[in-house]
This record gives C-alpha cells, structure tokens and sequence, in this order.
C-alpha cells in the first residue's frame, strides 16, 4: 500500500517538508480560516450548550435548541456574514495540505461528539424532562449526529488509514457506515446521472428523494461490497466486509450504552441516528439538484466538471461544514484537504450558503419556485439537458419531450 | 511490471504490488483489471482512463 499509512518516519520528513514550505510561503500569505476552522466544534458541543441554556434560563423548549441553530440561526449567519471567495494562491497549497493542525480541527470533533452522546443519554434518564423535552434533546444530539457525517465525509475521503478509520468512528452514531463505501466509490464516479441516488432530480422534492437515496445508497454499498469481496473469493457475510464492521461499531456503541444507561434511552438513540443521517441526506439533496452529466458517444459520461455540482461562498456555512460547499472543486480532487478547496468562477453557485438552502428544501413549493428556475437558468432554459425526476418528466419537457418551462419558472422569471 | 496512474489524483497502480485489498494480488497484471474498475481513492477516473507510467 504505497500510497496510504506513512510510517511514522515518513510523517516526520512530511511534517519537516511542510514546516519549510510554509516558511517560504507565509510572508506573503496568511490563511484568514485558519482559526474559524475551530468553530467546527461549536456543533458537537450542543448537548452540554443546551443543557447550559436549559439551566439558566428555566425553559424547557430550550431543549430543541439543536435544529433552532442549524434551520434558524446559521442561515440568518450566512445572510450576515455574507460571502467568502478568496482562494489560496497555487504555491500554497502543498503546505496547507501538509499542516497537521487543519487535520486535528477535524479529529477532535469525534471526542467532543461522542462526550456529548454520554451526556445526551445521561439526560434522557432524568425524571426531569418530560418526554417532549428529551424528544427535543435527541432532535439536538440529531444535529451533532448529521454533522458529524460531514466531519466523516472529510476524514473519508484520504489515503490515511487513520483517517478512514476516524471516519467509521464519526458515522457509528448515525448507524450510517455504509456511507464511506457509497460515497467514494459509487457516488463520486455516478454522481450528477441517473443511476446515482444520491443525485436530486429536477422536480424530485426532498420527501420523494430521502427514500430513493436511503435505500439506493444501501443496495449501492452492498453491491460495491460484494463485488470487490467476490474477487477475493468470498461472500459477502464475513468481516472483511467493510459495511458489517461498520454496522458493527453502531451495535457496540448502542449495545453499550443501553447496558450501562439503561433501555429507555434505545428510542432517542433511533431518534437522532435518524435525524442525523436524514440531514446528510437533505444536503446530498441540494448539492446536485438537476444537474446531468452528458453521455458521451461510446457510452461513458462525461467526465465530472465544475457545472455538476451547486457551490457557495457563504463564509458561516463554509466554516460550520469545512468548506463541503466548494463543492465542484470536491468533485474534481476528491482527496484535497478541506482547507485548500477552491472557489471555482464557472461552477454554479446557490442563492445562499447551504444552511439556508437545507429550510427551503425542506419546504418543496418554495423549493421549486427557486431552484426549478436555477437549474432551467444553468441549462438556457432547455430542461431536457437537466436530470429529470422520470415522474415530472411531462411537466418539465411537455408530452412529446420538446422542452417547455413549468409554471414555477414563467412567473417573473 | 508497470506501474499506471490515474490522472485525476495521481495513484499508481503498480502491477508488482497489485492492490490486494480490491481483489488484485500483487502480480495482477493492470489488464486483468476490469475496464470500469474506478480509481480507489478518488474515484473521478476510471482504469481505462490511466495513464502508463516510465
């Protein structure tokens, strides 16, 4: 495995290569990110800030503080705060990849996460709370949990082995394992197409989405599994099976936690597996919507370019979510380091940061009113160059399939 | 035996080493390598798209 797990000799030439590049580089360059990245970790402190807020101020509807922040506050930040485009000059890049300081701004979430579920399930037993209450904590400890797919999504993507190990660790909690397999090898290579279903379709709402893209990116995961275990000569039941080992760590940690705070916690444990994974979905929903990939003459498509993906600069959720919204330049380089993705000028860019855009896909009319008119807009107004939900296929392309602009598109457009 | 490297990220299959944790033991020569093999790592590319190296 030469590209992957450097011994730890390696790491110290590597760390001594990325102090000389950044000293050559940083008089005339300064990352203003740099300490904004430790903000990732107000989210995984939820449980213990709520708790906080519950106790000073006495109200109990304080316990639902979780999706207040993530659907109220951080859109309201992004419109605040405004946008960030600035990119890394090229000469940087090596070091910022190489400076390990970004990568322990992505390890300590996991701690501060999983201290944060002991807590959460300390609480759920209090007599205390009522059963609203700690509905609304396990939506809060829900956020943490979706979130916490994206710190995986970071950590999955690299050659470290640590790293992909780091990244099972992050996805226990929402019971998602398999999302490290079908997100680099089945999503990656068919995103923006048809047969991807974690790709949104134009005219597809979010409702119809979340389960297509749920147990799509399961069979998916399995049948990448399978496939790769078949040419070791084995079935898919063994524990080289990278899905069931991850499973496994969500069966110990659950396991664990029932054994020691008690049964009753087992139906918030569900609760915010579920919201968590469901948030990953929402913003695997908004990252492609619409878009296509052409296919080529011999079959293939087109390989993957900016156009494929939806970006923003929107500083707040750039710095919440490590830079996932540069999100064209994720596609193209898959292992660049979050700190060195780049704004890409021709990559289409969202009304606002994904915090935002996560409220109005949850709410389809309002969606549609802005994003059918998006995508129409990035195809010149012909909707037969867009992925089209089959089901809407009439009212997106007419009867006979010649292209016509829906309802919501017309209106003022 | 030839090493081969996906333009996209830069990872080298080398026939000699092979990549056993895909299912190709080390000697599996990269024809052997079913063409929608995708890359391992960043998956933008796929096997028939690598380009030989030396």
């Amino acid at each position: 495995m030469h590209m992957s797990a450097a011994p730890a000799a390696a790491n110290e030439t590597e760390d001594r290569a990325a102090a000389e590049l950044r000293a050559a580089a940083e008089p005339r360059w300064r990352d203003p990110k740099r300490h904004a990245w430790l903000l990732g970790l107000v989210v995984p402190t939820l449980p213990f800030l709520t708790w906080g807020i519950v106790e000073a101020t006495g109200i109990g509807a304080f316990w639902f503080f979780g999706p207040v922040l993530v659907f109220g506050i951080f859109p309201l930040l992004d419109l605040a705060i405004g946008m960030d485009a600035r990119n890394p000059p090229d000469e940087v890049i090596k070091w910022l990849e190489r400076d390990r300081y970004y990568r322990w701004c992505t390890y300590a979430y996991i701690p501060v996460q999983y201290a944060g579920l002991v807590f959460a399930c300390w609480l759920f037993t209090r007599p205390q709370l009522s059963t609203v209450e700690k509905v609304g904590l396990a939506l809060t400890v829900g956020m943490v949990s979706g979130v916490a797919i994206n710190t995986a999504h970071e950590l999955g993507h690299k050659r470290d082995s640590l790293e992909r190990w780091l990244s099972r660790i992050a996805l226990a909690q929402s019971g998602y394992g398999h999302f490290f397999i079908e997100h680099n090898r089945g999503h990656h290579v068919k995103v923006a197409t048809p047969e991807d279903p974690a790709s949104a379709r134009l005219g597809e709402s979010f409702y119809a989405f979340l389960p297509r893209t749920v147990a799509g990116s399961l069979r998916s995961a399995w049948a990448l599994e399978r496939t790769r275990l078949a040419r070791l000569e084995s079935g898919p039941w063994t524990w080289r099976n990278d899905i069931l080992t991850a499973w496994a760590m969500t069966v110990a940690l659950f396991g664990a936690l029932v054994a020691v705070v008690g049964v009753e916690v087992l139906p918030y444990l569900v609760i915010q597996a579920v919201v968590g994974f469901s948030l990953l979905e929402v913003v695997n929903y908004l990252e492609h919507y619409g878009l296509l990939r052409r296919r080529r003459e011999d079959g293939r498509y087109e390989r993957t370019r900016p156009e494929h993906s939806w970006n923003s600069n929107s500083a707040a959720s750039n710095v919440l979510l490590y830079h996932l919204q540069r999100h064209s330049d994720h596609h193209a380089n898959p292992v660049r380091r979050y700190q060195a993705l780049r704004h890409v000028e021709e990559a289409p860019q969202l009304p606002t940061g994904y915090a935002g855009m996560i409220v109005l896909a949850l709410t389809p009319p309002a969606w549609r009113r802005v994003m059918d008119r998006k995508v129409l807009a990035h195809y010149g107004g012909d909707a037969s160059l867009a992925n089209v939900h089959p089901p809407k296929r009439r009212r997106y392309l007419g009867a006979e399939g010649t292209p016509r602009r829906p309802a919501g598109a017309e209106a003022g457009a | 035996m030839s090493v081969f490297r996906c333009p996209a990220c830069g990872y080298e299959y080398d026939e000699e080493r092979g990549h056993p944790r895909e299912g190709f033991p080390p000697g599996t020569a990269f024809a052997e390598i079913p063409d929608d093999w995708a890359c391992p790592d960043c998956g933008v590319r796929d096997k028939v798209d690598f380009e030989a190296v030396e």
